[in-house]
């Protein structure tokens, strides 16, 4: 079993406050950590890793705590956001230093394992500084697997990776995954995680906003109440009638004109809405939804 | 010592921009050894070229090793890749130690002593003095410019702040600084080999010992630096 666990950890810098109390465990199979940027994903794995320590509570591996603990880096892989230099050298020399530098009994036939597994056995041969991005972020991973390890953290490992690679990187998480590894990857994008985790946690601000497969995550974003700005030529009319109706939760007036709806099924208010100006003679002059971005929905989820 | 670490740490040596200016260096001084033979005569200037070299030449070169065997990957962050391995950070930090300290030692050194010879060889032992003093101070210098990149990353900025202001501009005003100079422990060190070379009254036992012990604890603070690298986010 290779389970990472963290317990009530916190991070601050001065008075940045950048994870905030987060109890979690991530197990075997593939484990998305969603949130905004600057949510704090990185310092999470970062804790996880070994390369930041928890300015409160512990982050620990199999019961171990992880921070200076050198050993650790036996079971676990990491795909850092930062960029590869070590331009040069070959992508070959650099998997096989990292081989060497875990102390494998056959460093030759794990590298050539690594690169394979990446697709990159033909480019090997060739400076890392000529690599492309997409390129660069393949040989990372290969150094991530080349000891083969149980546990695999990767910071935004689909960040600049063209959509070929990427179906390429995904099936890889699954398998690993399937293969019972522990696989944490973390990502600000939904589709991605939808595609390739199982158990998504969701960050937002620091906090622990949400934690469950992801149908609950779907399902409780989808949930949330969204908000319109109506403005149309005789608000308090149209606001009477859209009170009345089940789907809306809330109507305000304001100042400056224009009604603030928020509604549970916007589908249904979509449609009702034209019906009901029409009846009250009131003409709409715009619709606009007042917040559509994953921002706000993660700021729902945090309790706004 | 890590033999993957040596051979990364030397091509990462040899490739940079940093290599090359440091290769510059010594040839300058050399150059330089040979037009003031060949205008002057043997002899003549000896001590100004060689003083030269040692105070400036010598620790540049110590500096410049140091800090592209180190400071780059820090910089960048990449140096995870090294540290996110089951290898101590000490033996990390001694042999990136060794492979500036070889680096320092041919292109540092050495050139001391041919400049030396270059300019009078009918001296050799005279050569050989300032040769040890620049492998002396050399070794220290090199540890010390080590620990700097591994704790900043202005490490050349500060390093040459230190080396004019402190070993040069101060060490010449005041002479209770050679007590903790350490071009001053070299001249005592090569002093012992020739008299030639004047030696800075510290005493030999005392040069060796604070050569020796700047050395084992700068290389010790580089693997403790090391042991706490930290990664941080965009946040």
């Amino acid at each position: 079993m290779s389970v990472l666990s963290l317990d009530a950890t916190s991070r601050w810098y001065g008075n940045v406050v950048a994870v905030n109390g987060i109890s979690m465990t991530v197990g075997p199979g593939v484990t998305g950590l969603l949130g905004p940027n600057g949510a704090g994903k990185t310092t999470l794995i970062a804790m996880m890793a070994g390369f930041l320590a928890p300015s409160a509570g512990s982050v620990t591996l199999d019961g171990e705590r992880i921070w200076r603990h050198v050993e650790a880096y036996r079971s676990i892989g990491l795909v850092p956001d930062r960029e590869l230099s070590f331009g040069y050298l070959t992508g070959r020399q650099f998997i096989r230093a990292n081989a060497e530098l875990h102390g494998l009994d056959d460093p030759g036939a794990a590298t050539e394992r690594a690169l394979a597994v990446v697709d990159m056995v033909e480019p090997a041969e060739r400076r890392i500084g000529t690599y492309s991005k997409g390129m660069r972020q393949r040989v990372k991973l290969a150094s991530a697997l080349v000891h083969d390890p149980p546990v695999l953290l990767l910071d935004e490992p689909f960040n600049g990776v063209d959509p070929r690679q990427r179906l390429h990187l995904m099936s890889l998480l699954r398998q690993m995954g399937a293969e019972g590894r522990t696989v944490l990857f973390s990502s600000h994008i939904l589709e991605e995680v939808e595609q390739v985790a199982r158990q998504v946690e969701v960050v937002v601000s620091g906090r622990h906003a949400a934690s469950g497969d992801f149908g609950q995550i779907r399902r409780l974003m989808t949930d949330r109440p969204v908000r319109y700005l109506v403005v149309s030529d005789q608000d308090r009319i149209l606001a009477s009638a859209l009170i009345a109706e089940a789907g809306v939760l809330s109507v305000s007036l304001r100042p400056r004109g224009g009604l603030e709806v928020a509604v549970s099924d916007f589908g249904a208010f979509v449609m009702r809405l034209p019906t009901l100006a029409r009846e009250r003679g009131v003409r709409i002059l715009e619709l606009t939804p007042s917040d559509d971005s994953l921002e706000s929905v993660f700021a729902y989820l945090v309790g706004g | 010592m890590n033999p993957t670490i040596l051979r990364i740490s030397t091509k990462a040596l040899l490739g940079s921009r940093r290599g090359i200016v440091m290769s510059l260096i010594p040839a300058c001084l050399i150059v330089l050894a040979i037009l003031v033979r060949a205008i002057a005569g043997a002899g003549v200037g000896y001590e100004t070229v060689l003083s030269l070299g040692y105070t400036l030449a010598l620790p540049l070169v110590a500096l410049l090793a140091a800090a592209a065997v180190l400071g780059p990957e820090i910089d960048d962050g990449s140096i995870v890749y090294l540290l996110a391995k089951p290898v101590s950070r000490h033996t990390i930090a001694r042999s990136k130690y060794v492979v500036a300290w070889c680096a320092t030692m041919v292109l540092g050194a050495l050139p001391m002593l041919v400049s030396g010879l270059v300019l009078d060889s009918s001296e050799p032992v005279r050569a050989l003095g300032w040769g040890v003093a620049g492998a002396g101070a050399g070794t220290a210098y090199t540890a010390l410019f080590l620990a700097l990149a591994a704790l900043t990353r202005h490490a050349v900025v500060i390093g040459l702040l230190f080396v004019l202001l402190w070993e040069g501009l101060l060490g010449n005003m005041f002479a209770g600084v050679r007590w903790a100079a350490v071009g001053a422990w070299g001249r005592e060190v090569g002093a012992a080999v020739s008299d030639w070379v004047g030696g800075s009254d510290t005493g030999l036992t005392y040069a060796l010992i604070a050569s020796l012990a700047l050395t084992l604890a700068s290389v010790w603070f580089t693997g403790d630096r090391l042991r706490s690298f930290t990664l941080r986010g965009d946040e």
